[in-house]
């Protein structure tokens, strides 16, 4: 009772510590490295060197474009194939609920590499897959899904699926039926009930899941390695190569930012337009 | 990731009326087809596809390097598990990696969230800013800061590293977890505590804890299976320390060998006993 005013900073303070240490400093120590120049054998100095920006965006716009296009057609599946299963297991899964929740995150369990690395066995030339498709006449001789863009959107897409039904299920379980049955008794036929009552109140819950999917989907670089091969390198597969294959910390860490910074302007974008209250609150 | 979903009771929802929507009740008896079912039913399959694939093919009896064709059943691989001892050691990076995980980012995130869900306190704002960053963040960009921040306090990555990160972008998870059921707590249960003469510390082992007990578990769990499943802000802090997916990475060029898919196969089943086990403590404790 007596230290009651203390109490909620003794509760947060490792947190923030361990935070503050190892997320909101390193982001500055990047920005700082970001502006230095030099090279492993000569050490890195800090001269503040904006030319570094110029040199990342110069050299890699294309693999930046590619990565956001990439990662809005993933998002844009995710969507589509995501929504209905939100919404069926939110609205028509009756008692069953936390158990589809838990199927859904169940292939957590075996590493996203590993799962990756599968697909490319299933999809490759004489895979199962395209094998039997190929077999059966349904599929040319000589189709290749591997190494190409839509393996990679399809790999973003698979890995990512969960990330948007959640969110969005969450806003849909949330949601008072009380609602729908009054946009029922006025008449409201289901498409109706649909697109002018249930979409509205779980749009939160789809913005929070395209925050969910896009981020992490426009910066993966796994998919890309595995399922799309030398001519489909997105930004992540720079960062990784620039930062521990060549050492190159600066350009490395400059690109790193401007893939943040472009990912930050979405997410002011987004809070602009939502209120961040509402995003985050979705979000958790 | 919307991770209260774990912590509810699963048969009765803490809120919204009765499970029977309306909907269910007029369509049910006309319909003998239900197409949401099957379509979820599809998508599932769609996401499993790939793991039961590595699961089949830890039966298979390959004949050369490259385990993707089938050529016959053998359990040889269980017996033979521990073949590759960089892949035993690298498993057990992994598992000793996600366990310590599993208790710091559990103790700091149960911490974490009790203070979010039950008191007002400056920086609050801030916190929840500084959360839903992290939790934002792409992993490429955390590796990438913490690898440079490592590199300029000349700190040599390994083992150590790999820890701290983990526990980094995994408070937030189980802080958010812990918050939510936080939020739902009824506080008369501890007046009550205090009122019978309870301190404050006897009032959080008797009364709070036992209750936040079902979000805990669950934020440890998630912490878990995060820290074991990670990969990209692994390979930017882990120095010389080969953890599982890393290891499996390293040897996709030389074939992957079927202990992999044995281990993988194994993970799996681990995860669904826990899974299992969760469901039956929630619901018993509800």
């Amino acid at each position: 009772m007596r230290n009651r005013k203390a109490t909620p900073y003794l509760l947060v303070l490792p947190a923030w510590a361990w935070l503050g240490m190892f997320f909101v400093v390193p982001i500055g120590g990047m920005l700082s490295l970001s502006l230095t120049t030099g090279n492993v054998v000569t050490g890195f100095q800090q001269t503040f060197e904006v030319g570094n920006y110029v040199d990342a965006v110069g050299t890699y716009w294309e693999q930046i474009l590619r990565s956001l296009s990439y990662g809005a057609c993933a998002t844009l599946i995710c969507i589509v194939v995501g929504y209905p299963m939100a919404y069926w297991i939110a609205f028509r899964a009756g008692p069953y609920k936390s158990a589809y929740l838990l199927l859904l995150l169940l292939p957590f369990f075996v590493s996203f590499v590993l799962r990756t690395i599968s697909w490319r066995f299933l999809l490759a030339d004489n895979g199962i897959v395209l094998q039997t498709l190929k077999s059966i006449g349904l599929a040319p001789a000589d189709l290749q899904v591997l190494n190409s863009a839509p393996a990679v959107v399809l790999g973003l897409a698979y890995n990512f699926l969960p990330f948007m039904v959640l969110p969005i299920y969450a806003v849909l379980e949330r949601m008072d039926h009380r609602i729908v049955e009054a946009a029922h008794d006025l008449y409201a036929g289901r498409v109706r009930a649909f697109t002018q009552v249930i979409l509205p109140v779980s749009l939160p819950g789809v913005f929070a899941g395209v925050l969910m999917t896009f981020i992490p989907t426009s910066a993966d670089y796994v998919n890309a390695s595995v399922l799309g091969g030398a001519d489909n390198i997105m930004i992540g597969n720079v960062i990784h190569t620039q930062y521990l294959v060549n050492n190159n910390y600066p350009i490395a860490a400059s690109i790193t930012f401007v893939l943040m910074g472009l990912l930050l302007l979405g997410i002011f974008g987004y809070a602009r337009a939502l209120g961040t209250e509402r995003v985050m609150e979705v979000h958790a | 990731m919307s991770a209260r979903l774990d912590v509810g009771p699963p048969t009765a929802p803490a809120n919204g009326p009765a499970p029977t929507t309306p909907g269910t009740a007029r369509t049910r008896p006309r319909r003998h087809v239900d197409w949401g079912r099957l379509y979820t039913w599809l998508v599932l399959a769609w996401l499993f596809t790939p793991i039961l694939f590595m699961a089949a093919f830890s039966f298979n009896d390959p004949a050369g390097k490259h385990n993707i064709t089938w050529q016959g059943f053998t359990l040889r691989w269980y017996g033979d598990i521990l073949a590759y001892p960089d892949l035993t050691q690298a498993m057990l990076n992994s598992v000793s990696i996600a366990l310590l995980t599993m208790v710091g980012a559990g103790t700091l995130g149960t911490l974490l969230g009790l203070a979010l869900g039950r008191f007002s306190f400056r920086g609050k704002q801030l916190t929840n800013l500084v959360m839903f960053s992290a939790i934002s963040a792409p992993e490429v960009v955390l590796g990438a800061a913490l690898l440079s921040t490592f590199l300029m306090a000349n700190v040599t990555t390994g083992y150590w590293t790999t820890v701290i990160a983990h526990v980094m972008f995994c408070v937030s998870f189980v802080a958010i977890t812990v918050r939510a059921r936080v939020i739902t707590l009824d506080p008369a249960l501890e007046e009550a505590a205090r009122d019978l003469g309870a301190g404050p510390f006897t009032t959080f082992r008797l009364i709070t804890l036992p209750m936040l007990f079902p979000a805990i578990m669950a934020g440890g769990l998630l912490a878990f299976a995060l820290s074991i499943d990670d990969y990209i802000i692994t390979t930017f802090v882990s120095g010389d320390v080969t953890t599982f997916p890393l290891w499996v990475w390293g040897s996709t060029r030389v074939g992957i060998p079927p202990q992999v898919n044995v281990m993988g196969t194994l993970l799996f089943a681990v995860g669904v006993a826990m899974a299992v086990v969760n469901i039956v403590m929630v619901r018993r404790r509800s």
